[in-house]
């Protein structure tokens, strides 16, 4: 993998050696395994480390094996590393208008970079604490750092050590997809997991794919002085979002000087007087980018690497990665799976909520489907884009009638007090009825406010409640309750036959 | 400008009207019967504009701006182009598989700007052939131009621009295949499903339409409750042919509404949105609103004391998601005089007593933006937009007299369009 500038300097040492004993210490000695474990679990990423910790509350024995580092790819390169970085491009964001708010702030631009991600390894180290090795290994758990592969239909071998099991649980999570792009290996790239360890700062950033983390990044680089231009094969970015979300945020990049190409493919990679071209095709226009470093951002694929899954019998696929039922349960009744591995949704609160389901289901005589999960999700953009539950075309190809109830935050109080006005929250209701099917925020916080919604939709609170709900005054929260109180508002003949009827009584 | 307002009601509509339709005759090329796209040298015709051209001149018959025979020989002269330019893949074709380019040369009637065989530009354009073809029921020129108009419109291969899928591609180019804008929820294009499923030759499915409407938002905005899109034009085009007053499809039976109704909210919703005026843009007033697609004063940047606005060129604005960037579309108020009466007038007498320069010649420009100045005056788009004239020709004369409409419902592929794509009640 090629990177550009000078040679880098040492990251900042303490830290990363904070982060390494918590997570991976150098002088850890594997305990020697039990003769047999209730559960084993492949993987210290959330699903594994939820799961085990579930396990132990039950009274159970459990093994825990990792190869790389505990805390798994969101701790290490995903939504830890992101949002630490997120947080300061918003602070240049922030200076850069500050001048709005009476607040003679200027920022010089780019932004320290070497700064920036040594604050990034200092939090990522204080939240390793809570995954660290040596806390699992109080609390019971047997941790064993090395590759585990199946060798039998009940054992795990690590190394030259065999893990027999009652039950195992997959948690191996992802892996970022590569695209076959002519040019792209030879001229190199990063993912994910190797964005945020970039130490010279790029001057000019090729982004390809816009989901999720592709726009995050774009739009962070660019505010912390990059010239960014994101590359999306579709019409729209976030393709698993609403019309008007995404579209909001393609203002919101655009408004902070990201290049965006919608409908655009990236069809070779080369190297050109230092650069990196990226020759590019939307429909019959042709065009080319040049970078100083290309992030690629186009999903991610479920890691089974080394496994050797069909030893134990257990059924992957290239589209899904490990075959599970809606219990969770692989092909192997004996094993089962949990987070990025093979769930569609690769997100930290899915894989924490499916090995916690998976360890009951397993053993506490639980039949919990994967299926019924309410999930939020948020996109860390600014605004943040929030969605829980079902969207219109869900709905539509269910032929469940909805309607939706929108307040803009251009109309809330809180959100122009704060200069954060961009954006709405948007419940989608089932008609005829004060059910919540689901919802959309693009809000500031928007990941904040979607909660709200997840606790209505999750204990069958209505949109009737909800109205009635105080929210403090003035909050960006408040514009949940303003969409209730539209449906209220919309609903007088049902409002006064309720009173009519209460007269009655 | 004092003229115009000076005005009573009625003699106001008859003179933007009579100036909107002089636009189509003093741009028309009268050896083919193209119109140009806008009033600006060297403007390539738009087939759209074609489509309203076509529909306007037994409007002006009506109301004696035109002979009936003049009408006719226009007429046949477009349907004539039409029907003997060349179709086919090559790039410099008129049209291909009964659909037409976008934009073609004034002259030579070929494809300019390798622009796309468009879709819903190529439906306005047959809206207006299907208007002419039951207009002229008489005998002299008549009896061809109905024979054209039915060969043209049955030529068309809308299974073809299925491309395989349920729903339509937008659009076409030999260099590169079939264009897809993404479209998802409601926007102009019902008036495209119920031609396509009016073909008697290569009728979309019944499913086409479904396929499209399940992705339609049914909203509550800013008070109102509306079949949610945010371009204003989106929410006139289909209703310049199509009265689609008491008329249903499924999702409107099941919302207990009809689409006449949805323009009306979302009326209500562009003028409540003027009145909040969250962005603070110049002018913006219940009665002074008009937010869709067209052309902006460009892209630019203005840093002021508490807000960046960012400004655009040609885009399709709306609300209240935007893009709104304070350009409003002058004629837009008035094109909706079928809808509300009372709002379109007394905001389009408001716009000529404080922004008398948006209106030349009795014609309304396309765009203006009063917060964008430059060199002391706010932006105003150069010349006029031929759709913007057509538009408001036919909708006026949808307010005073229903007379497209009621040509259009007596229309067989309107009426067979309609029914197979699930609509029901009122004059069905």
């Amino acid at each position: 993998m090629a990177v550009t500038g000078p040679a880098p300097p040492k990251p900042d040492t303490l830290d990363q050696e904070d982060l390494l004993r918590r997570v991976r210490p150098a002088n850890w000695q594997n305990p020697e395994p039990k003769p047999r474990y209730d559960l084993a679990i492949i993987g210290g990423g959330p699903a594994g480390l939820v799961a085990a910790r579930t396990a132990i509350r039950l009274g159970l024995s459990v093994a825990l094996i990792e190869k790389y580092r505990l805390g798994g790819g969101s701790l290490d390169t995903g939504s830890i590393p992101s949002k630490t970085i997120i947080r300061t491009a918003r602070v240049y964001a922030t200076t850069h208008r500050a001048q709005e708010f009476g607040a003679p702030v200027s920022t010089e631009l780019p932004a320290d970079f070497l700064k920036i991600t040594t604050r990034m390894r200092g939090i990522r180290a204080r939240i390793a604490e809570y995954h660290s090795a040596e806390r699992l290994r109080t609390l019971g758990i047997d941790v064993f750092f090395g590759d585990a592969r199946f060798a039998s239909a009940d054992a795990l071998a690590v190394g030259d050590k065999r893990i027999a099991f009652r039950k195992a649980l997959i948690a191996t999570g992802a892996l970022p997809s590569v695209p076959s792009i002519p040019g792209l290996e030879e001229v190199g790239y990063r993912t994910s997991r190797s964005i945020f360890e970039l130490t010279a700062f790029p001057k000019r950033l090729a982004v390809i794919g816009g989901g999720p983390l592709g726009c995050e990044a774009a739009q962070a680089f660019c505010r912390l002085g990059a010239h960014v231009t994101i590359v999306q094969n579709e019409p729209k970015f976030l393709p698993h979002e609403e019309r008007d979300a995404s579209q909001l945020l393609s203002f919101a990049l655009a408004r902070d000087g990201v290049d965006t190409r919608l409908n655009t493919t990236v069809v070779r990679v080369r190297e050109e007087g230092g650069s990196k071209i990226l020759d590019t095709s939307n429909y019959d226009a042709k065009d080319s980018i040049a970078a100083d470093e290309i992030l690629l951002s186009i999903g991610s694929i479920a890691n089974t690497v080394g496994l050797d899954p069909e030893v134990a019998g257990i059924a992957t696929n290239p589209a899904v990665g490990v075959v599970v039922d809606d219990f969770l349960r692989t092909t192997n009744p004996r094993v089962y799976a949990a987070g990025d591995v093979c769930m569609s949704h690769k997100f930290t609160n899915v894989a924490e909520a499916s090995g916690r389901m998976a360890v009951q289901n397993a053993f506490a005589g639980r039949r919990r489907r994967a299926s019924r999960m309410t999930i939020p999700w948020c996109t860390y953009c600014d605004p943040e884009i929030a969605h829980v539950g079902m969207h219109v075309w869900d709905a539509g190809e269910r032929s469940i009638p909805i309607k939706s109830y929108t307040v803009m935050m251009q109309d809330v109080d809180r959100a122009i007090t704060d200069g954060q006005d961009d954006g709405f929250v948007k419940i989608h209701v089932k008609a005829g009825t004060d059910r919540i099917l689901g919802a959309t925020i693009v809000a500031s916080r928007a990941s904040e406010m979607i909660n709200e919604i997840s606790v209505a939709m999750s204990v069958g609170i209505g949109m009737r409640e909800l109205a009635e709900v105080l929210h403090t005054y003035p909050a960006q929260s408040d514009a949940i309750r303003l969409a209730a109180l539209a449906y209220v508002q919309d609903r007088p003949v049902s409002w006064l036959r309720r009173t009519w009827g209460r007269l009655r009584a | 400008m004092d003229e115009l307002t000076g005005l009573s009601d009625d003699a106001l509509i008859d003179r933007l009207q009579r100036g909107a339709f002089s636009y189509l005759t003093e741009f028309a090329n009268d050896d083919n019967g193209l119109v140009a796209d806008t009033s600006r040298e060297g403007s390539p015709a738009s087939i759209a504009v074609v489509g309203f051209a076509l529909s306007c001149y037994p409007v002006a018959v009506k109301n004696g701006w035109m002979s009936r025979a003049a009408a006719a020989t226009q007429t046949l002269k477009t349907l004539r182009f039409f029907w003997n330019s060349p179709q086919s893949d090559q790039p410099d074709a008129t049209g291909y598989k009964g659909f037409y380019y976008h934009f073609l040369h004034m002259k030579t009637g070929r494809r300019v700007w390798q622009c796309e065989l468009s879709l819903v530009d190529t439906t306005l354009l047959l809206a207006g052939v299907l208007m002419a073809g039951r207009y002229f029921d008489g005998g002299g020129d008549e009896p061809e131009i109905r024979e054209l108009a039915d060969a043209i419109y049955r030529r068309v291969d809308w299974q073809w621009a299925q491309n395989n899928g349920q729903t339509v591609a937008q659009g076409w180019k030999p260099e590169c295949g079939f264009l897809h804008y993404g479209w998802e929820g409601y926007n102009e294009a019902t008036i495209l499903y119920i031609l396509g499923a009016g073909s008697p030759t290569h009728a979309l499915p019944p499913d086409s339409f479904t396929g499209w409407t399940v992705t339609y938002q049914f909203e509550n905005l800013l008070g109102q409750d509306v079949l949610y899109s945010g371009p204003l034009f989106t929410h006139l085009f289909s209703h310049a042919w199509i009265d689609f007053r008491g008329i249903q499809d499924e999702f409107m039976r099941s919302s207990r509404k009809d689409y006449f109704q949805n323009t009306r909210n979302s009326i209500a919703l562009h003028r409540e949105y003027g009145a909040r005026n969250p962005r603070g843009y110049e002018g913006y007033d219940q009665n002074l609103w008009g937010i869709t697609a067209g052309e902006g004063p460009g892209n630019d940047e203005l840093r002021e004391s508490y807000r960046d606005r960012r400004f655009f060129g040609y885009t399709s604005r709306g609300v209240p998601y935007g893009p709104d960037d304070g350009t409003i579309s002058p004629w837009a108020m008035l094109a909706t005089l079928p809808f509300d009466a009372g709002p379109a007038i007394a905001g389009t007498r408001r716009l000529l007593e404080i922004y008398p320069q948006v209106c030349t010649k009795d014609r309304f420009s396309s765009g203006f933006n009063p917060t964008f100045r430059k060199g002391g005056s706010e932006w105003l788009s150069e010349g006029w937009f031929g759709l913007d004239q057509g538009l408001l020709v036919l909708m006026i004369e949808n307010y005073r007299s229903g007379f497209v409409w009621e040509i259009m419902r007596s229309c067989p592929v309107i009426r067979t369009g309609l029914k197979r794509a699930g609509f029901k009640g009122g004059w069905l």
